[in-house]
This record gives structure tokens, C-alpha cells and sequence, in this order.
């Protein structure tokens, strides 16, 4: 069996962020649904935060090609 | 896999060695400028693109906006609904204080959706974002104008060490948070941003050849065409998914360098 490492170490890469962003959307709908009224602000804020977090499985996506 | 991708990306007829996966990306010159700076520097297809790209949406704005009328027409209300989203941008982060950044603000979203977009138009079928060069200049921008803000309103001194020095902290805590405040406010910021777009349009590119390339060796076997004629139903799918790709790095780039210019606007509370 012949392949790189890398693509095992950006699977492992994406657990973390994967879990952020499961939270993220997650808390980010349900405060949604109870105020309806605050949806604007909670999705820009939901955008801000996916942002950060998604930042990180990037950097394993170009650190497994790169290295 | 990379063998097959090239082949793909090069016509068919790519028969050299090759191990990496910048054969998608790195395009022979058609005309060479000789060596500048250390760099090799030509016109290859990538900037090409973005040249036609820059053309079309100049042209575009040109004649929506040449003779603007107070009850728009077709081109003109679509373009003022493009504008209209990044004030509503600027509004929402910065505050009334904002509107003054729209036309940059607009500019950064218009220039990045126009050049991600080469990613899934025919005939292009490459996002010059994918190369490192584009992202890492808007960044750069994007760093320069939120410094430039921030010693504009706070003073050359009151604004590095808002950076360095957060208020409302014990003093102790300034051993560590110091050094991770300036990395993350001057070095993290423009870097993520650029990352976080090359990154998209990259993996984009390589999925959108993926499944072009799937449907063109699998159609012609004997036993795995269900898996070319998969690839054929996938490929519209694809291409819409990478339309919301698209759509959304362009607003969170713009989202994100108003996020930083509304943060240099005053100091910490």
C-alpha cells in the first residue's frame, strides 16, 4: 500500500473544526428558531464565528500539500 | 490520482512525470517576460483570466452605472442590489461610521466574486484566487487599510498598545497575552484571510476536476460506466455547491476585513 501521510493528518485535521462547526450552526439555529427577530444579527455572527473555526481545517488542507 | 488529474486538465495528452498537485494550477507561459526580481515573471493563463474577468466586470458597472436613472433598469438595479448589500455590510459591523468604506468594501467583493467565479465558468475553468498571489494581495490590502484606520483614530501609539496591552486585565496576564495579542491581530489576521480564500478556491478546483474528469475516463469502460454516468448526474450538483462557495468566501472576506476595520475604529472597552 503506497500513499502520503499527509492525507491521513488532514482527516485527522478536520475532526476538530468539524465538531466546532457541528456546535457552531447548531447553537446558532436554536437561537434562531426562539427569537426570530434576533436572525440577522445571529447570522452574521454565526458567519464571523464559522469563519475562525473553518480557518483551521484550511490550514490542514494547504499544510497537506505543502509539507 | 495526480497522473490522471493533469491528463485530464491538459487535454489528454499529458504524458510527463509528475508528483505534485500544482500541475492544476501552474500554467506554462505563452509569453515570457524574462527574469524581475528574482521572479519569473509572464503571462500565462491564470492572469489572462483575471484580465478578462477585471475587463467584463468594469465593462459591466460602465454601462450600468454611465447614465444612472432614478427609476433603474434591468443591469443597473442588480448592480445597485450588489452595492446595496455591502452597505448593508458596513452598517451592520461598523455603524453609520461605516458607510464610508462601502466603496472599498464593494470593490473587495466584487473583484473576489468576479475572480472565483472563473472557477466554474466554461471555457476559464480556473479561479485565479487558487494561485496564492491574489488572496494574499487582497489580504495585504485589506491589513494595510484596517492598520491605516486604526492610527488614524487612535493615534500611532494608543493603537499598538490597545493591540499589545488589552485593558481590564491583571497585569500578570500581560506576559502571555502580549505576544499572542500582536501575532493574532498582525500577522494571524491578514494570513487567515488569505489562507482561508486560497484554501477554498483551491480545493474547489480540484473537486470541480474531479468530477469533470470522472464522467470523461469512466463513460468509455466496458464495467465502470455507472460510475461515469454517477459523475454525470453529480456534476450539477458540484457546480451549484461550488456557486455557494463562491458566493459566500466573497462576503465573508468582505464581512471579515470590516469586522477588523470596525475593531481599529476605537479602542478596546
Amino acid at each position: 500500500m503506497t500513499g502520503s501521510l499527509n492525507v491521513i493528518g488532514y482527516g485527522l485535521a478536520t475532526l476538530g473544526p468539524a465538531i466546532g462547526l457541528g456546535m457552531l450552526i447548531g447553537k446558532a439555529l436554536e437561537s434562531m428558531a426562539r427569537q426570530p427577530e434576533a436572525a440577522g444579527m445571529v447570522r452574521t455572527t454565526m458567519f464571523i464565528g464559522i469563519a475562525v473555526v473553518e480557518a483551521l481545517a484550511l490550514l490542514g488542507f494547504v499544510l497537506a500539500f505543502a509539507l | 490520482m495526480t497522473h490522471v488529474l493533469a491528463a485530464a486538465e491538459w487535454g489528454g495528452e499529458f504524458d510527463g512525470v509528475l508528483d505534485d498537485i500544482n500541475a492544476l494550477f501552474d500554467f506554462p507561459k505563452f509569453i515570457d517576460l524574462g527574469t524581475w526580481f528574482g521572479q519569473d515573471i509572464g503571462i500565462n493563463r491564470t492572469i489572462i483570466i483575471a484580465w478578462l474577468m477585471t475587463a467584463l466586470v468594469g465593462l459591466l458597472f460602465v454601462i450600468a452605472f454611465r447614465d444612472p436613472k432614478l427609476v433603474p433598469g434591468k443591469l443597473q438595479s442588480a448592480l445597485e442590489m450588489v452595492i446595496d448589500f455591502n452597505r448593508q455590510i458596513a452598517l451592520d459591523i461598523i455603524g453609520p461610521k461605516g458607510l464610508k468604506f462601502v466603496p472599498m468594501l464593494t470593490t473587495f467583493f466584487v473583484a473576489i466574486f468576479a475572480l472565483n467565479i472563473a472557477k466554474i465558468t466554461p471555457i476559464f475553468m480556473l479561479p485565479p484566487t487558487g494561485r496564492m498571489a491574489w488572496p494574499l494581495m487582497f489580504a495585504v490590502i485589506a491589513w494595510l487599510i484596517y492598520v491605516g484606520v486604526g492610527i488614524q483614530n487612535q493615534g500611532l501609539g494608543g493603537y499598538f498598545a490597545g493591540i499589545a496591552f488589552p485593558p481590564g486585565v491583571p497585569k500578570a496576564l500581560y506576559i502571555i497575552l502580549t505576544p499572542i495579542e500582536i501575532v493574532s491581530s498582525l500577522i494571524l489576521r491578514p494570513f487567515t484571510l488569505a489562507i482561508r480564500l486560497f484554501a477554498n478556491m483551491a480545493a474547489g478546483h480540484i473537486l470541480v476536476v474531479i468530477t469533470l474528469v470522472t464522467p470523461w475516463i469512466f463513460l468509455s469502460s466496458a464495467r465502470g460506466w455507472p460510475i461515469g454516468v454517477f459523475g454525470v448526474v453529480l456534476g450539477p450538483l458540484v457546480f451549484a455547491f461550488e456557486l455557494f462557495i463562491i458566493a459566500l468566501q466573497a462576503y465573508i472576506f468582505t464581512m471579515l476585513t470590516a469586522v477588523y476595520i470596525d475593531s481599529s475604529m476605537e479602542a478596546h472597552h
